[in-house]
């Protein structure tokens, strides 16, 4: 192991947090982004949910990738998904009951996520063990960090609070707006509102970006 | 027996209008966004789903109370589910290919996206939850059917007039979609307390 392949370990984590966002630029697996995030906890949970099966698929695919054969790998790759989902719902009601309540059926739907079924299909099982959990890591934090993002702007809009875990079982309240708060932002249809209002701020600060970069080049051809 | 086909009637119309699954339980999202811009895509989608929906909520039903019930193994049911609606998708795949190669050729696509989506594996899930009978998961699976396949129309409807409208370039695709979304699923709320079951 080279410092050259630890640099691009954490190329491969960035390129599933910025580059590919599952969420706000793959647009994949929407339904939890919207279903458990009117509160940040859920939210938080439901990511970390994500990231652990993520994670723990590629790993497995990766390290079963010589035995596999090509010609079956859809039905195993969905065997080792849905087992990996099933542990972490298991986990999720013995140590976090009350969150399980709420978000189980989005845990157990983890089974039919295109995004991750897609990394054990296109990463996990070409790749060594290391660069696939690399790569699982960055997509499942690329999905916490939506998540996060989506139920921290809902639930501060929309309740005037913060329900911020301090354990598994535990949390901490803050409240932030004692005055009426906006509560369509924590309905149903808020969840869609706040999702496309924050894909419209993405896809405004990258036209942006693109744009300072389009005059810098040009700038930068003017000069020469 | 009327009484039986009241509640029947009831969980028709709440699991399509009140707890509507694209507006109020957001699932299915990706085939959402994805087939409803074309009214004629939208429409094939929604029969599609409706009986693949209706034929995977009776099959699991099957194994779930015949098979895994029975043996105590309820805890394997996310992975029996997927692999009979997996199964089931490529069985109907290849005798609609044979039966039927024109209606084959319009909606054989659509059958092929089915198996990776999150509403097809919830029915047999939410079922299962709820112990309901065999009738029951039936009028649920087809009430789920028709809620989507209203979804679908709806929101093609007004994405094909979206085409000509101005939209602000950040907004443009998907983010509006969300929002027009959000305004549906607004109007949606309305049918919330219709029935009490």
């Amino acid at each position: 192991m080279s410092s050259h392949s630890t640099v691009s370990l954490k190329d491969q984590i960035l390129n599933g947090i910025i580059k590919e966002n599952t969420i706000f630029k793959l647009a994949l697996s929407l339904c939890p982004s919207i279903a458990v995030t009117n509160s940040l906890k859920n939210g938080i949970f439901m990511g970390g949910a994500v990231l652990f099966v993520q994670v723990m698929v590629n790993m497995t695919i990766s390290l079963m990738r010589n035995v596999i054969h090509p010609k079956v790998r859809l039905p195993i790759f969905m065997l080792v998904i849905s087992g990996w989902v099933t542990v972490t719902q298991m986990l999720m009601a013995a140590l976090a009951p009350d969150v399980n309540a709420k978000v189980g059926l989005y845990v157990a739907l983890i089974v039919a996520f295109a995004s991750i079924l897609a990394r054990a299909e296109m990463f996990a099982s070409k790749n060594r063990l290391l660069p696939s959990m690399a790569d699982g890591l960055g997509m499942g934090i690329g999905f916490l960090f939506a998540l996060t993002t989506i139920s921290f702007f809902r639930e501060l809009v929309g309740k005037g609070s913060l329900t911020v875990p301090t354990g598994l079982a535990t949390d901490h309240v803050f409240t932030f707006i004692n005055t009426r708060p906006v509560l369509l932002m924590i309905l149903p249809a808020g969840g869609f509102f706040a999702v496309g209002i924050l894909m419209a701020g993405f896809n405004w600060i990258n036209a942006r970006a693109a744009a300072k970069a389009a005059a810098k080049a040009k700038a930068a051809l003017a000069t020469h | 027996m009327s009484h039986d086909f009241t509640k029947l009637f009831e969980l028709i119309v709440s699991a399509s209008l009140i707890n509507n699954f694209v507006f109020t339980r957001f699932l299915g999202l990706c085939i959402f966004f994805g087939v409803s811009k074309k009214m004629e895509t939208a429409v094939g989608m929604s029969i599609t789903f409706i009986s693949v929906m209706m034929i995977s909520a009776a099959v699991s039903w099957v194994i779930f109370n015949l098979v895994l019930v029975p043996l105590e193994i309820t805890f394997l049911q996310i992975i029996v589910f997927i692999g009979v609606i997996a199964g089931l998708v490529q069985l109907s795949d290849t005798i609609m290919r044979k039966v039927s190669p024109g209606l084959y050729y319009k909606l054989g696509i659509y059958l092929a996206l089915i198996s990776t989506n999150c509403i097809i594996l919830a029915v047999p899930l939410i079922n299962a939850e709820e112990k309901y009978t065999f009738i029951q998961s039936l009028a649920f699976g087809l009430g789920s059917g028709l809620g989507f396949a209203l979804a679908l129309i709806i929101m093609a409807s007004i994405r094909e007039k979206l085409e000509l409208a101005d939209v602000p370039a950040p907004f443009k695709g998907l983010p509006m979609a969300f929002v027009i979304t959000g305004l549906i699923a607004l109007a949606f709320t309305g049918f919330s307390g219709l029935i009490t079951l």
